[in-house]
C-alpha cells in the first residue's frame, strides 16, 4: 500500500478565493487583447496584409466617417434594448431564450398598425397606438411561456425556443400577406410617401432618437434591478427559490411579473426597429439580436451599465469584421470567425477569474 | 474546405498580380483588357462602382451577379480598387446604410442585387443625386421619375422557354421509349413565392415544354423563400411522388436539383449549370447574364450619359443565357431544336406569351390588363395583350405575367 503513491497530475485547477477588482479586470483585458493578436493573426493568414492595418481598418469599420459612426451606435442601441430585455429574466434564472420572437411579434404589431390605421390616425396617436401595441405584443409573446412554468413547470428554454419559430412563422404569412407588389413576400417601406407612424428624426440624426431612448431604459433596468424591492426579490428568486418561498415570497408572481417586464422591453426594440430603423417588417427584423443579447447581458454578468461596454464590443467588431471582408474582398464568415475568437477570449477569461491553475510542483528525490 | 482553398490561391494570386502591377505597369489599366467591348472607355482613376449583394457566393443567385461583375470589370479594363461589393446586406435599413457608405467611399455607380433592396435604394437615390444607383428586378423606377434611380431585368421567360422545349423533348423521347404514356407527361416545378416573377418563368417554361409535347401538364410546388435548401429539397420530392416526371425549379439552392440527382429524376435548372452536382440528370439550365447590364451602365455613367430607367435584356444583348445541353440526360437532338427555337425567338417570329399557345379558364384572352404600376392595393393599369401575344418586360423591366392557365395546377398558395 505504502509504495502505491498516488502521482499528483501535471497540472490541475483550483477554484481561487475572491480575487481583487483590478485583477480582474486585468484578466478581462488581458483576454481581450489576445483575441485582438490571434484574430490579427488569422486575418494576417487570410489577407497577408500587415496586421496593424487590419487593426486600422476595423477601426475605420465603427469610425471611419460620421455615417459609420452614428450607424454602429444604432446597431449599438438595438443590441443594448434586446439585452436589456432579456436582462431580468436572465437574473432570476429563467432562461428566456425567445427575445427573438418577442422583438418580432412586437415589430409586428407595430407594423401592422402602420399599414392598417397610416391614413386614419393622426401621427402623434398613431405612434402611441403603436408602442401599446407592440409592448403587448412582446409582453404576451413572454407571458405564455411564463404562465406555463410558474402553473406546470414547463421547461422555458425549449418554450421560449418554440415560441421563436411560431413568431417566425406567423411574420412570414403576414409579410406574404401585405406583400407589394403581390406575392413577392416583401413588404418594402410602409407608408414612404406619407412617413405615418416613423419616429421623427430627432437633431437632423435619424438614429438619435432611438440611441436616446434605449439609454433611458438602461438607466431604468439598472435602477430597477439594482435599487428596487422587484429587483431584489428577482435576485432572490434567482439564487434559490426555495430561499424565496422560505422569506414569504410568491415565486409565481415574480416570474410572471418579470418574464412580462422582458417581453414588453423586447416589445420596445421590436417597435424601435420598425417605427425608427427599417420602416419594414420581415422575418429578419430581429436579425438574432435575441440571441445575441444574452451573450450581451451574461459578458455583463446583468448589469445594464456594463452592458454598454458589452454591447459597444459587439457592435464595434461586427462593424470591424465586416470592413475587413469589404475591404479585402473576403465574405462575411470572416466577420463570424473573428466574432467567435473574441467571445471564446471573453468568456475564457472569466474561467482564469473563477479558477487558477497550479502545476506539479518539483518533487525532491 | 476546397473552395476555400481556392479562394486562398486565388487571393494570393491577386495579391501578387496586384503587386507586379504596381511594379512593373506604372499604375494603368487601360488597354489590358481582354478584348471584350470595341470601344474602350477611359475611367477616371478614381471612378468606382459598388455591388449590394442579400447573401454571398454560397447563394448561386448571388454567384451569378459577382461573376458578371467580375466579367464587366474584365471587359472594361477596370482595376480591382474600383469595385467594392458589399455582402450579406439584409432587406432592411441596412441596406441603405450600405448604399451611402459606398456613396461615401466615392462609388459613382451602385447596383443592388435583391427585390427588397429597391426602396432603401431609392431612399439612397434621394440622398445622393449625383450617384447613379441601379436596382435588379425592382419594379419601382418608372413611376418614382428619378434621374439616378434605375431599374433593370432580362427577358428570362425566353430562356425559361428555351428550356422547356429541352424538357418536352426529354418527355416526347420518355413516351417514345413506352416509358409513360402521352397523359403520363406531368413536369413538377418548385417556386419561391405566388409572385409575377416566379409565375412568368414557370408558364413559359411549360409553354416551351407545351410547342413541342402537346398533352404535358404541371404541378408547381411554393416553397415561401427564395433560399431553403431543406424545403426545395422537399417540394421537389412531393413532386416527384406525386407523379412529375421531370422537375425545374425557380429558387436559388441546391435542394431541387439534388432531390432530382437522388430520385434519377431529369432536371431544368436555373442560375447556371448543377451538371457537376447532378451528372445523370441535369438537362439544361438557363440564367441570366448581367455583365452586358453591368457594362452598359457603368459605361454609361463614366460618359455621362442617362441610363435607362427600365432596362432589359434579351437573347440578343447576350444577357439570357443556356448552359451547354448535358448529352448525357437530354433527348437526342437537343443542342440542335435549342439552338433553332433560340434563332426564332430573336428574330420574333414566335413569342412566348402568343395567345394562341394558351388559354385562362378555358378560353383564349385578347385583353388583360396587369398590375404595372406597383401600389399596395394592386391596382391593374395597363393593357398588356396586343398583336396576338402578352407583352412582357416591355412596360416596365420585372415581369408582370400573373395568369394562371390552363394545364398548369398549383398544389398550395402561399408557401
Amino acid at each position: 500500500m505504502a509504495e502505491h503513491k498516488i502521482k499528483e497530475p501535471l497540472i490541475h485547477i483550483v477554484k481561487r478565493n475572491r480575487i481583487p477588482m483590478w485583477k480582474t479586470w486585468l484578466i478581462r483585458l488581458s483576454a481581450i487583447l489576445v483575441a485582438l493578436v490571434v484574430s490579427g493573426l488569422v486575418g494576417f493568414l487570410l489577407t497577408r496584409s500587415n496586421p496593424i492595418r487590419i487593426y486600422a481598418v476595423m477601426i475605420d469599420g465603427s469610425f471611419g466617417t460620421e455615417r459609420r459612426i452614428w450607424g454602429m451606435l444604432q446597431n449599438l442601441a438595438m443590441l443594448l434594448c434586446v439585452s436589456l430585455a432579456v436582462t431580468p429574466a436572465f437574473k432570476m434564472r429563467f432562461w428566456n431564450i425567445g427575445a427573438e420572437g418577442q422583438v418580432l411579434m412586437g415589430g409586428l404589431a407595430s407594423a401592422a398598425c402602420m399599414i392598417l390605421f397610416g391614413n386614419s390616425l393622426p401621427n402623434g396617436i398613431l405612434i402611441l397606438v403603436m408602442i401599446i401595441a407592440s409592448i403587448a405584443a412582446g409582453a404576451i409573446w413572454a407571458f405564455v411561456p411564463a404562465i406555463f412554468r410558474s402553473f406546470w413547470n414547463t421547461n422555458e428554454t425549449l418554450f421560449t425556443l418554440m415560441m421563436n419559430y411560431i413568431a417566425i412563422q406567423i411574420v412570414s404569412f403576414f409579410s406574404y400577406k401585405w406583400s407589394v407588389p403581390k406575392g413577392s413576400g416583401n413588404v418594402g417601406i410602409i407608408n414612404r410617401d406619407t412617413h405615418a407612424g416613423w419616429l421623427p428624426v430627432v437633431g437632423g440624426k435619424s438614429y438619435l432618437l432611438n440611441i436616446l431612448i434605449v439609454l433611458g431604459l438602461t438607466i431604468i433596468m439598472h435602477v430597477y434591478l439594482w435599487y428596487s424591492k422587484h429587483g431584489y426579490e428577482i435576485s432572490v428568486v434567482g439564487e434559490s427559490e426555495n430561499t424565496a418561498r422560505y422569506i414569504g415570497l410568491s415565486v409565481r408572481k415574480v416570474i410572471l411579473r418579470t418574464m412580462l417586464i422582458s417581453g414588453a422591453i423586447s416589445g420596445i426594440a421590436g417597435w424601435l426597429l420598425v417605427a425608427g430603423t427599417d420602416h419594414t417588417i420581415s422575418r429578419n427584423t430581429a436579425a438574432g439580436r435575441g440571441f445575441t443579447a444574452i451573450m450581451v447581458a451574461w459578458l455583463a454578468k446583468f448589469n445594464p451599465l456594463t452592458m454598454i461596454l458589452t454591447s459597444f464590443l459587439l457592435a464595434f467588431f461586427e462593424k470591424g469584421a465586416v470592413e475587413i471582408s469589404t475591404k479585402f474582398g473576403l465574405n462575411e464568415s470572416f466577420s463570424d470567425i473573428i466574432t467567435g475568437i473574441i467571445i471564446f477570449f471573453i468568456i475564457g477569461s472569466e474561467f482564469f477569474i473563477q479558477y487558477s491553475i497550479k502545476f506539479r510542483e518539483k518533487e525532491e528525490k | 474546405m476546397k473552395k476555400s482553398i481556392k479562394r486562398i490561391v486565388s487571393l494570393a494570386a491577386a495579391g501578387v498580380l496586384a503587386l507586379s502591377c504596381l511594379a512593373g505597369c506604372g499604375g494603368t489599366t487601360e488597354g489590358n483588357g481582354n478584348g471584350g467591348s470595341n470601344d474602350k472607355v477611359a475611367f477616371d482613376k478614381d471612378f468606382k462602382v459598388g455591388l449590394i449583394c442579400l447573401h454571398d457566393e454560397n447563394s448561386t443567385y448571388d454567384l451569378n451577379f459577382i461573376n458578371s461583375l467580375e466579367a464587366a470589370k474584365k471587359s472594361l479594363g477596370l482595376s480591382d480598387d474600383q469595385i467594392i461589393i458589399k455582402k450579406n446586406i439584409p432587406e432592411t435599413n441596412d441596406c441603405k446604410e450600405a448604399a451611402a457608405d459606398l456613396a461615401d467611399r466615392g462609388c459613382d455607380i451602385i447596383f443592388a442585387d435583391s427585390f427588397g433592396h429597391e426602396p432603401y435604394m431609392i431612399e439612397a437615390a434621394e440622398e445622393f443625386p449625383n450617384v447613379q444607383f441601379c436596382h435588379a428586378t425592382g419594379t419601382l423606377a418608372h413611376t418614382e421619375n428619378k434621374d439616378n434611380y434605375h431599374n433593370a431585368f432580362a427577358s428570362i421567360y425566353e430562356g425559361r422557354y428555351v428550356a422547356g422545349v429541352a424538357a418536352g423533348m426529354k418527355l416526347n423521347e420518355m413516351i417514345d421509349a413506352g416509358k409513360i404514356t402521352a397523359e403520363d407527361a406531368v413536369m413538377g416545378y418548385v417556386g419561391a413565392y405566388t409572385y409575377a416573377e416566379v409565375i412568368s418563368g414557370y408558364t413559359s417554361f411549360y409553354l416551351g415544354a407545351k410547342s413541342v409535347c402537346p398533352s404535358v401538364t404541371m404541378k408547381v410546388q411554393f416553397t415561401g423563400s427564395w433560399y431553403d435548401e431543406t424545403a426545395e429539397k422537399e417540394a421537389a420530392t412531393k413532386l416527384i411522388s406525386a407523379g412529375c416526371v421531370l422537375i425545374s425549379q425557380h429558387a436559388d439552392s441546391m435542394g431541387a436539383p439534388t432531390a432530382c440527382e437522388n430520385a434519377g429524376i431529369p432536371n431544368i435548372s436555373y442560375n447556371g449549370s448543377t451538371v457537376d452536382a447532378c451528372p445523370n440528370t441535369f438537362i439544361v439550365s438557363s440564367r441570366i447574364d448581367w455583365a452586358p447590364y453591368f457594362e452598359y451602365a457603368i459605361k454609361a455613367t463614366a460618359e455621362g450619359k442617362k441610363i435607362d430607367t427600365d432596362w432589359v435584356g434579351s437573347l440578343s444583348t447576350n444577357s439570357v443565357a443556356l448552359t451547354a445541353v448535358n448529352e448525357k440526360a437530354a433527348a437526342a437532338g437537343t443542342q440542335d431544336a435549342l439552338n433553332k427555337v433560340i434563332a426564332d425567338l430573336k428574330a420574333g417570329s414566335i413569342h412566348v406569351f402568343d395567345t394562341a399557345n394558351f388559354t385562362v379558364g378555358g378560353s383564349k384572352l385578347d385583353s388583360y390588363v396587369a398590375d404595372v404600376d406597383t401600389d399596395a392595393n394592386y391596382t391593374p393599369d395597363t393593357e398588356v395583350i396586343k398583336d396576338g401575344y402578352f407583352h412582357e418586360s416591355e412596360y416596365r423591366a420585372a415581369p408582370y405575367f400573373d395568369l394562371r392557365i390552363d394545364g398548369i395546377t398549383t398544389l398550395n398558395e402561399m408557401y
